[in-house]
Protein backbone atom coordinates (compact mmCIF):
# COMPACT_ATOMS: atom_id res chain seq x y z
CA UNK A 1 0.00 0.00 0.00
CA UNK A 2 1.40 3.36 -1.07
CA UNK A 3 1.71 6.10 1.48
CA UNK A 4 -0.80 8.91 1.02
CA UNK A 5 0.38 12.44 1.74
CA UNK A 6 -1.97 14.87 3.50
CA UNK A 7 -0.94 18.48 3.91
CA UNK A 8 -1.05 19.86 7.46
CA UNK A 9 -2.59 23.08 6.14
CA UNK A 10 -5.55 21.10 4.75
CA UNK A 11 -6.13 19.58 8.18
CA UNK A 12 -6.14 23.07 9.71
CA UNK A 13 -8.68 24.35 7.15
CA UNK A 14 -11.01 21.38 7.56
CA UNK A 15 -10.96 21.57 11.35
CA UNK A 16 -11.75 25.30 11.25
CA UNK A 17 -14.74 24.51 9.01
CA UNK A 18 -16.16 21.76 11.19
CA UNK A 19 -15.73 23.84 14.37
CA UNK A 20 -18.06 26.50 12.98
CA UNK A 21 -20.40 23.99 11.30
CA UNK A 22 -20.87 22.08 14.57
CA UNK A 23 -21.72 25.29 16.42
CA UNK A 24 -24.11 26.72 13.81
CA UNK A 25 -25.86 23.64 12.49
CA UNK A 26 -27.67 21.20 14.71
CA UNK A 27 -27.65 17.80 12.97
CA UNK A 28 -30.85 16.62 11.30
CA UNK A 29 -30.87 13.61 13.62
CA UNK A 30 -30.90 15.83 16.74
CA UNK A 31 -33.47 18.16 15.20
CA UNK A 32 -35.76 15.23 14.35
CA UNK A 33 -35.43 13.90 17.90
CA UNK A 34 -36.45 17.32 19.29
CA UNK A 35 -39.42 17.50 16.89
CA UNK A 36 -40.57 14.01 17.82
CA UNK A 37 -40.34 14.75 21.53
CA UNK A 38 -42.27 17.98 21.03
CA UNK A 39 -45.17 15.84 19.84
CA UNK A 40 -45.03 13.41 22.74
CA UNK A 41 -44.09 15.78 25.60
CA UNK A 42 -46.88 15.95 28.19
CA UNK A 43 -45.98 19.27 29.86
CA UNK A 44 -47.15 22.49 28.15
CA UNK A 45 -44.06 24.32 29.45
CA UNK A 46 -41.93 21.44 28.19
CA UNK A 47 -43.51 21.71 24.73
CA UNK A 48 -42.87 25.46 24.74
CA UNK A 49 -39.21 24.85 25.61
CA UNK A 50 -38.83 22.23 22.87
CA UNK A 51 -40.43 24.44 20.24
CA UNK A 52 -38.10 27.30 21.24
CA UNK A 53 -35.14 24.92 20.84
CA UNK A 54 -36.34 23.94 17.36
CA UNK A 55 -36.67 27.60 16.41
CA UNK A 56 -33.28 28.30 17.96
CA UNK A 57 -31.73 25.70 15.65
CA UNK A 58 -33.18 27.34 12.55
CA UNK A 59 -32.05 30.84 13.63
CA UNK A 60 -28.52 29.56 14.30
CA UNK A 61 -28.32 27.77 10.94
CA UNK A 62 -29.75 30.62 8.87
CA UNK A 63 -28.01 33.51 10.59
CA UNK A 64 -24.76 31.68 11.31
CA UNK A 65 -24.61 32.37 14.99
CA UNK A 66 -23.87 29.74 17.63
CA UNK A 67 -26.71 27.50 18.81
CA UNK A 68 -25.50 28.19 22.34
CA UNK A 69 -23.20 30.89 23.72
CA UNK A 70 -21.19 28.07 25.28
CA UNK A 71 -19.30 26.91 22.20
CA UNK A 72 -17.57 24.36 24.35
CA UNK A 73 -14.20 22.77 24.75
CA UNK A 74 -13.23 21.56 21.28
CA UNK A 75 -13.07 17.80 21.82
CA UNK A 76 -11.59 16.18 18.74
CA UNK A 77 -11.63 12.52 17.80
CA UNK A 78 -9.14 11.57 15.12
CA UNK A 79 -8.99 8.29 13.25
CA UNK A 80 -5.73 8.30 11.37
CA UNK A 81 -5.30 5.72 8.63
CA UNK A 82 -1.96 3.94 8.98
CA UNK A 83 -1.10 4.60 5.35
CA UNK A 84 -1.31 8.36 5.75
CA UNK A 85 1.71 10.62 6.07
CA UNK A 86 1.21 14.20 7.20
CA UNK A 87 3.50 16.62 5.44
CA UNK A 88 4.21 20.34 5.54
CA UNK A 89 3.86 20.76 9.27
CA UNK A 90 3.28 19.08 12.59
CA UNK A 91 -0.06 17.34 13.14
CA UNK A 92 -0.75 18.67 16.66
CA UNK A 93 -0.01 22.23 15.58
CA UNK A 94 -2.28 21.85 12.56
CA UNK A 95 -5.15 20.72 14.77
CA UNK A 96 -4.62 23.52 17.29
CA UNK A 97 -4.45 26.09 14.53
CA UNK A 98 -7.70 24.76 13.03
CA UNK A 99 -9.49 25.24 16.34
CA UNK A 100 -8.03 28.73 16.74
CA UNK A 101 -9.11 29.79 13.25
CA UNK A 102 -12.58 28.23 13.53
CA UNK A 103 -13.37 29.84 16.87
CA UNK A 104 -11.99 33.26 15.91
CA UNK A 105 -13.40 33.47 12.38
CA UNK A 106 -16.78 32.07 13.45
CA UNK A 107 -17.27 34.52 16.35
CA UNK A 108 -17.53 31.53 18.66
CA UNK A 109 -17.09 32.00 22.39
CA UNK A 110 -13.65 31.34 23.79
CA UNK A 111 -14.13 29.43 27.00
CA UNK A 112 -10.74 27.90 27.76
CA UNK A 113 -8.68 29.16 30.70
CA UNK A 114 -5.10 28.32 31.63
CA UNK A 115 -3.99 27.70 35.21
CA UNK A 116 -7.35 26.13 36.05
CA UNK A 117 -6.86 26.37 39.80
CA UNK A 118 -4.98 29.65 39.74
CA UNK A 119 -5.59 32.82 37.77
CA UNK A 120 -7.85 31.08 35.25
CA UNK A 121 -6.74 33.37 32.45
CA UNK A 122 -8.66 32.99 29.19
CA UNK A 123 -6.47 31.72 26.33
CA UNK A 124 -8.55 33.96 24.01
CA UNK A 125 -8.72 31.56 21.08
CA UNK A 126 -10.39 28.52 22.68
CA UNK A 127 -7.22 26.48 22.42
CA UNK A 128 -6.04 24.01 23.40
CA UNK A 129 -8.49 21.40 22.18
CA UNK A 130 -8.70 17.97 23.80
CA UNK A 131 -7.59 15.49 21.14
CA UNK A 132 -8.07 11.72 21.07
CA UNK A 133 -6.19 9.97 18.30
CA UNK A 134 -6.52 6.42 17.09
CA UNK A 135 -4.54 4.65 14.35
CA UNK A 136 -6.81 2.65 12.04
CA UNK A 137 -6.28 0.68 8.81
CA UNK A 138 -6.51 2.54 5.52
CA UNK A 139 -5.40 5.78 3.96
CA UNK A 140 -8.05 8.20 5.18
CA UNK A 141 -8.03 10.74 7.97
CA UNK A 142 -11.33 11.07 9.80
CA UNK A 143 -11.82 13.97 12.20
CA UNK A 144 -14.83 14.64 14.40
CA UNK A 145 -15.18 17.75 16.52
CA UNK A 146 -17.58 17.64 19.42
CA UNK A 147 -17.87 21.07 21.08
CA UNK A 148 -18.59 20.15 24.70
CA UNK A 149 -20.39 22.71 26.85
CA UNK A 150 -19.49 23.11 30.51
CA UNK A 151 -22.98 22.85 31.99
CA UNK A 152 -23.59 19.24 31.01
CA UNK A 153 -19.96 18.20 31.36
CA UNK A 154 -19.99 19.36 35.00
CA UNK A 155 -22.83 16.97 35.82
CA UNK A 156 -21.04 13.90 34.47
CA UNK A 157 -19.49 11.25 36.68
CA UNK A 158 -17.44 8.09 36.84
CA UNK A 159 -17.75 5.24 39.32
CA UNK A 160 -15.77 2.10 39.93
CA UNK A 161 -18.50 -0.48 40.49
CA UNK A 162 -17.96 -4.00 41.79
CA UNK A 163 -17.49 -7.00 39.49
CA UNK A 164 -20.66 -8.55 40.95
CA UNK A 165 -22.74 -5.51 39.98
CA UNK A 166 -24.92 -5.81 36.92
CA UNK A 167 -27.39 -3.98 34.75
CA UNK A 168 -29.44 -2.76 37.73
CA UNK A 169 -26.49 -1.13 39.50
CA UNK A 170 -25.27 0.44 36.27
CA UNK A 171 -28.75 1.72 35.46
CA UNK A 172 -29.11 3.10 38.98
CA UNK A 173 -25.86 5.04 38.60
CA UNK A 174 -27.04 6.61 35.35
CA UNK A 175 -30.51 7.46 36.68
CA UNK A 176 -29.06 8.95 39.87
CA UNK A 177 -26.60 11.05 37.87
CA UNK A 178 -29.45 12.47 35.80
CA UNK A 179 -31.69 13.00 38.83
CA UNK A 180 -29.05 14.96 40.70
CA UNK A 181 -28.21 17.02 37.62
CA UNK A 182 -31.83 18.21 37.30
CA UNK A 183 -32.20 21.15 34.95
CA UNK A 184 -28.56 22.28 35.02
CA UNK A 185 -27.20 20.21 32.08
CA UNK A 186 -29.96 21.51 29.73
CA UNK A 187 -32.15 18.46 29.21
CA UNK A 188 -33.38 16.74 27.10
CA UNK A 189 -30.06 14.97 27.26
CA UNK A 190 -28.10 12.50 25.27
CA UNK A 191 -26.50 10.23 27.85
CA UNK A 192 -23.17 8.61 27.06
CA UNK A 193 -22.29 5.52 29.10
CA UNK A 194 -18.91 3.81 28.99
CA UNK A 195 -18.86 0.40 30.66
CA UNK A 196 -15.69 -1.56 31.44
CA UNK A 197 -12.07 -1.03 30.37
CA UNK A 198 -10.18 1.20 32.82
CA UNK A 199 -10.83 4.48 34.62
CA UNK A 200 -9.80 6.70 31.71
CA UNK A 201 -11.04 4.55 28.84
CA UNK A 202 -14.53 4.25 30.36
CA UNK A 203 -14.72 8.06 30.34
CA UNK A 204 -13.41 8.25 26.80
CA UNK A 205 -15.97 5.73 25.57
CA UNK A 206 -18.76 7.66 27.31
CA UNK A 207 -17.64 10.78 25.47
CA UNK A 208 -17.11 9.20 22.07
CA UNK A 209 -20.59 7.64 21.89
CA UNK A 210 -22.06 11.16 22.08
CA UNK A 211 -20.91 11.49 18.47
CA UNK A 212 -23.15 8.62 17.36
CA UNK A 213 -26.12 9.81 15.31
CA UNK A 214 -29.38 9.74 17.21
CA UNK A 215 -31.13 7.76 14.47
CA UNK A 216 -28.43 5.08 14.31
CA UNK A 217 -28.87 1.98 16.44
CA UNK A 218 -25.95 0.81 18.53
CA UNK A 219 -23.70 -1.41 16.38
CA UNK A 220 -23.17 -3.47 19.54
CA UNK A 221 -26.63 -5.08 19.68
CA UNK A 222 -25.98 -6.50 23.15
CA UNK A 223 -26.32 -2.96 24.54
CA UNK A 224 -29.59 -1.97 22.85
CA UNK A 225 -31.83 -3.36 25.56
CA UNK A 226 -29.78 -1.66 28.29
CA UNK A 227 -29.97 1.68 26.48
CA UNK A 228 -33.74 1.38 26.12
CA UNK A 229 -34.20 0.33 29.74
CA UNK A 230 -32.21 3.29 31.08
CA UNK A 231 -33.92 5.75 28.74
CA UNK A 232 -37.33 4.67 29.97
CA UNK A 233 -36.29 5.02 33.61
CA UNK A 234 -34.73 8.43 33.08
CA UNK A 235 -37.84 9.68 31.33
CA UNK A 236 -39.95 8.67 34.32
CA UNK A 237 -38.06 11.12 36.55
CA UNK A 238 -40.27 14.05 35.53
CA UNK A 239 -37.36 16.49 35.12
CA UNK A 240 -38.40 17.38 31.58
CA UNK A 241 -37.04 19.88 29.04
CA UNK A 242 -34.74 22.36 30.81
CA UNK A 243 -35.74 20.89 34.16
CA UNK A 244 -39.12 22.58 34.33
CA UNK A 245 -41.04 19.29 34.37
CA UNK A 246 -42.13 16.82 31.76
CA UNK A 247 -41.72 13.45 30.13
CA UNK A 248 -38.69 14.24 27.94
CA UNK A 249 -35.61 14.24 30.17
CA UNK A 250 -33.41 12.40 27.69
CA UNK A 251 -33.56 11.86 23.95
CA UNK A 252 -31.21 8.88 23.84
CA UNK A 253 -28.87 6.72 25.86
CA UNK A 254 -25.74 5.70 23.96
CA UNK A 255 -23.53 3.04 25.51
CA UNK A 256 -20.25 1.36 24.69
CA UNK A 257 -18.43 -1.42 26.50
CA UNK A 258 -14.97 -2.96 26.58
CA UNK A 259 -13.42 -5.91 28.43
CA UNK A 260 -12.09 -5.12 31.90
CA UNK A 261 -9.98 -6.52 34.75
CA UNK A 262 -11.42 -9.34 36.90
CA UNK A 263 -11.47 -6.97 39.89
CA UNK A 264 -13.15 -4.02 38.17
CA UNK A 265 -16.27 -2.57 36.61
CA UNK A 266 -15.65 1.07 35.71
CA UNK A 267 -18.73 2.98 34.53
CA UNK A 268 -18.62 6.53 33.19
CA UNK A 269 -21.67 8.69 32.54
CA UNK A 270 -21.09 11.67 30.27
CA UNK A 271 -24.07 13.98 29.92
CA UNK A 272 -24.67 15.88 26.69
CA UNK A 273 -27.14 18.78 26.54
CA UNK A 274 -29.89 18.91 23.93
CA UNK A 275 -27.53 20.89 21.71
CA UNK A 276 -25.93 17.63 20.61
CA UNK A 277 -23.32 19.24 18.41
CA UNK A 278 -20.71 17.47 16.37
CA UNK A 279 -19.39 17.60 12.85
CA UNK A 280 -16.96 15.42 11.01
CA UNK A 281 -14.84 15.37 7.93
CA UNK A 282 -13.07 12.60 6.07
CA UNK A 283 -9.92 13.61 4.21
CA UNK B 1 -48.31 35.59 29.72
CA UNK B 2 -47.33 38.24 32.28
CA UNK B 3 -45.03 41.19 31.60
CA UNK B 4 -42.23 42.30 33.87
CA UNK B 5 -40.47 45.62 33.40
CA UNK B 6 -36.96 46.06 34.82
CA UNK B 7 -35.92 47.52 37.16
CA UNK B 8 -38.83 45.87 38.99
CA UNK B 9 -40.67 47.33 41.97
CA UNK B 10 -41.57 45.37 45.09
CA UNK B 11 -45.21 45.41 43.95
CA UNK B 12 -44.30 43.90 40.56
CA UNK B 13 -42.46 41.08 42.29
CA UNK B 14 -45.21 40.37 44.81
CA UNK B 15 -47.58 39.54 41.94
CA UNK B 16 -45.35 36.77 40.60
CA UNK B 17 -45.76 33.09 41.45
CA UNK B 18 -43.57 30.10 40.67
CA UNK B 19 -44.62 28.73 37.28
CA UNK B 20 -45.67 32.10 35.79
CA UNK B 21 -44.41 32.61 32.26
CA UNK B 22 -43.08 36.11 31.67
CA UNK B 23 -41.90 38.50 29.02
CA UNK B 24 -39.20 40.72 30.47
CA UNK B 25 -38.36 44.18 29.15
CA UNK B 26 -35.80 46.65 30.44
CA UNK B 27 -32.24 46.64 31.62
CA UNK B 28 -30.26 43.87 33.23
CA UNK B 29 -26.64 43.13 34.11
CA UNK B 30 -24.94 39.94 33.07
CA UNK B 31 -22.49 38.33 35.46
CA UNK B 32 -21.14 34.80 35.73
CA UNK B 33 -18.51 33.02 37.79
CA UNK B 34 -15.53 35.40 37.51
CA UNK B 35 -17.54 38.64 37.92
CA UNK B 36 -19.40 37.15 40.88
CA UNK B 37 -16.17 36.19 42.57
CA UNK B 38 -14.85 39.73 42.12
CA UNK B 39 -18.00 41.51 43.31
CA UNK B 40 -18.30 39.17 46.27
CA UNK B 41 -14.68 39.73 47.27
CA UNK B 42 -15.13 43.52 47.05
CA UNK B 43 -18.36 43.59 49.05
CA UNK B 44 -16.92 41.32 51.73
CA UNK B 45 -13.98 43.66 52.11
CA UNK B 46 -16.03 46.82 52.25
CA UNK B 47 -14.91 47.96 48.79
CA UNK B 48 -17.04 49.54 46.08
CA UNK B 49 -18.29 47.53 43.14
CA UNK B 50 -18.57 49.11 39.70
CA UNK B 51 -22.34 48.65 39.27
CA UNK B 52 -25.23 49.61 41.56
CA UNK B 53 -27.16 46.45 42.43
CA UNK B 54 -30.06 48.06 44.27
CA UNK B 55 -33.33 47.05 42.65
CA UNK B 56 -31.51 45.50 39.68
CA UNK B 57 -31.54 42.19 37.84
CA UNK B 58 -28.55 39.91 37.28
CA UNK B 59 -28.54 37.46 34.37
CA UNK B 60 -26.07 34.57 34.59
CA UNK B 61 -24.71 34.76 31.07
CA UNK B 62 -21.49 35.17 29.12
CA UNK B 63 -22.24 35.89 25.44
CA UNK B 64 -20.46 34.69 22.35
CA UNK B 65 -18.87 37.63 20.46
CA UNK B 66 -21.24 39.77 18.37
CA UNK B 67 -20.60 39.25 14.65
CA UNK B 68 -20.63 42.46 12.58
CA UNK B 69 -24.11 43.94 12.38
CA UNK B 70 -25.45 42.23 15.49
CA UNK B 71 -26.05 43.64 18.97
CA UNK B 72 -24.80 40.51 20.72
CA UNK B 73 -23.88 36.93 19.90
CA UNK B 74 -25.59 33.89 21.35
CA UNK B 75 -26.68 34.70 24.91
CA UNK B 76 -28.48 31.97 26.83
CA UNK B 77 -28.23 31.33 30.58
CA UNK B 78 -25.48 29.43 32.38
CA UNK B 79 -25.96 27.10 35.37
CA UNK B 80 -27.17 29.17 38.34
CA UNK B 81 -26.02 26.79 41.04
CA UNK B 82 -22.40 27.84 40.60
CA UNK B 83 -23.34 31.36 41.77
CA UNK B 84 -25.02 30.05 44.94
CA UNK B 85 -22.17 30.93 47.27
CA UNK B 86 -22.18 34.56 46.09
CA UNK B 87 -25.90 35.18 45.64
CA UNK B 88 -27.05 35.86 49.24
CA UNK B 89 -24.57 38.74 49.64
CA UNK B 90 -25.56 40.27 46.29
CA UNK B 91 -29.22 40.05 47.31
CA UNK B 92 -28.35 41.69 50.62
CA UNK B 93 -26.96 44.57 48.57
CA UNK B 94 -30.23 45.00 46.77
CA UNK B 95 -30.38 42.63 43.78
CA UNK B 96 -34.07 42.00 43.18
CA UNK B 97 -34.14 39.53 40.30
CA UNK B 98 -31.70 36.78 39.32
CA UNK B 99 -32.01 34.87 36.06
CA UNK B 100 -30.32 31.64 35.02
CA UNK B 101 -31.01 27.95 34.56
CA UNK B 102 -31.47 24.98 36.88
CA UNK B 103 -32.17 24.40 40.56
CA UNK B 104 -30.42 26.21 43.42
CA UNK B 105 -29.48 25.40 46.98
CA UNK B 106 -31.75 25.81 49.96
CA UNK B 107 -29.81 28.77 51.38
CA UNK B 108 -30.32 30.76 48.16
CA UNK B 109 -34.02 29.97 48.22
CA UNK B 110 -34.24 31.23 51.79
CA UNK B 111 -32.20 34.36 51.06
CA UNK B 112 -34.52 35.19 48.16
CA UNK B 113 -37.63 34.72 50.24
CA UNK B 114 -36.21 36.69 53.14
CA UNK B 115 -35.40 39.73 51.00
CA UNK B 116 -38.37 39.60 48.64
CA UNK B 117 -36.27 38.77 45.57
CA UNK B 118 -37.08 36.25 42.86
CA UNK B 119 -35.27 33.71 40.72
CA UNK B 120 -36.28 33.26 37.11
CA UNK B 121 -35.17 30.66 34.59
CA UNK B 122 -34.90 31.13 30.89
CA UNK B 123 -34.29 28.71 28.05
CA UNK B 124 -30.88 27.06 28.33
CA UNK B 125 -29.24 26.31 25.01
CA UNK B 126 -31.49 28.74 23.14
CA UNK B 127 -28.84 31.45 22.91
CA UNK B 128 -29.47 32.25 19.24
CA UNK B 129 -33.22 32.64 19.88
CA UNK B 130 -32.68 34.78 22.98
CA UNK B 131 -30.25 37.07 21.15
CA UNK B 132 -33.24 38.34 19.17
CA UNK B 133 -34.67 39.85 22.37
CA UNK B 134 -31.53 41.85 23.15
CA UNK B 135 -31.72 45.39 21.79
CA UNK B 136 -28.57 46.91 23.31
CA UNK B 137 -25.45 45.45 24.89
CA UNK B 138 -22.28 47.05 26.23
CA UNK B 139 -19.61 46.15 28.72
CA UNK B 140 -20.44 47.87 32.01
CA UNK B 141 -17.47 46.72 34.13
CA UNK B 142 -14.58 44.26 34.47
CA UNK B 143 -13.82 44.52 30.75
CA UNK B 144 -10.65 42.46 31.23
CA UNK B 145 -12.83 39.41 31.88
CA UNK B 146 -13.99 39.31 28.24
CA UNK B 147 -17.13 37.21 27.95
CA UNK B 148 -17.19 37.06 31.77
CA UNK B 149 -17.32 40.85 32.10
CA UNK B 150 -20.43 42.54 33.48
CA UNK B 151 -22.55 43.52 30.48
CA UNK B 152 -25.41 45.99 30.61
CA UNK B 153 -28.07 44.68 28.27
CA UNK B 154 -31.50 45.99 27.34
CA UNK B 155 -34.06 43.35 26.44
CA UNK B 156 -37.54 43.39 24.99
CA UNK B 157 -39.99 40.57 25.54
CA UNK B 158 -37.29 38.27 26.82
CA UNK B 159 -38.99 34.98 27.82
CA UNK B 160 -38.54 33.59 31.34
CA UNK B 161 -40.39 31.53 33.91
CA UNK B 162 -40.63 32.26 37.64
CA UNK B 163 -38.70 29.45 39.36
CA UNK B 164 -38.68 30.64 43.01
CA UNK B 165 -41.17 33.28 44.12
CA UNK B 166 -41.10 35.31 47.34
CA UNK B 167 -43.58 32.96 49.01
CA UNK B 168 -41.35 29.88 48.87
CA UNK B 169 -42.94 28.52 45.68
CA UNK B 170 -40.60 26.25 43.72
CA UNK B 171 -41.21 25.56 40.04
CA UNK B 172 -38.90 22.52 39.93
CA UNK B 173 -40.52 20.76 42.89
CA UNK B 174 -44.03 21.50 41.66
CA UNK B 175 -43.46 20.40 38.10
CA UNK B 176 -41.17 17.43 38.66
CA UNK B 177 -43.68 16.00 41.13
CA UNK B 178 -46.46 16.51 38.61
CA UNK B 179 -44.71 14.63 35.81
CA UNK B 180 -42.68 12.06 37.70
CA UNK B 181 -44.26 8.71 36.97
CA UNK B 182 -42.27 6.90 39.64
CA UNK B 183 -39.01 7.19 41.47
CA UNK B 184 -37.33 6.03 38.28
CA UNK B 185 -36.50 2.72 39.90
CA UNK B 186 -36.92 -0.45 37.88
CA UNK B 187 -39.42 -2.07 40.24
CA UNK B 188 -41.89 0.83 40.04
Amino acid sequence: MAIREIEASLITRKIAEICTKANFELGQDALMALKQSCETEVSPLGRQALSILIENASIAREEKIPLCQDCGTAVIFVELGQDVHISGGEFNTAVLEGVRQGYCEGYLRKSMVKNPFGKRENTRDNTPPVVHCEIVPGSELKIMVLPKGGGAENMSRIAMLKPGDGIEEISELVVETVRQAGGAPCPPLVIGVGIGATFEKAAMMAKKVLGRKLDEPNPDTSLVEFEQHVLERVNRLGIGPLGTGGSTTALRVHAASYPCHIASLPVAVNLQCHSCRHAEVVI
Amino acid sequence: MKKLTLPASGDDIECLKAGDSLFISGELYSARDAAHRRMHYALQNGLDIPVALKGRAIYYMGPSPAPPGRVIGSCGPTTSKRMDKYTPLLIEHGTKVVIGKGERSQHVKEALKHSGSIYLVTFGGAGAYLSKCVKEAEVAAYADLGTEAIWRIRVENFPAVVAYDIYGGDLFEQETARYSRSTGKAED
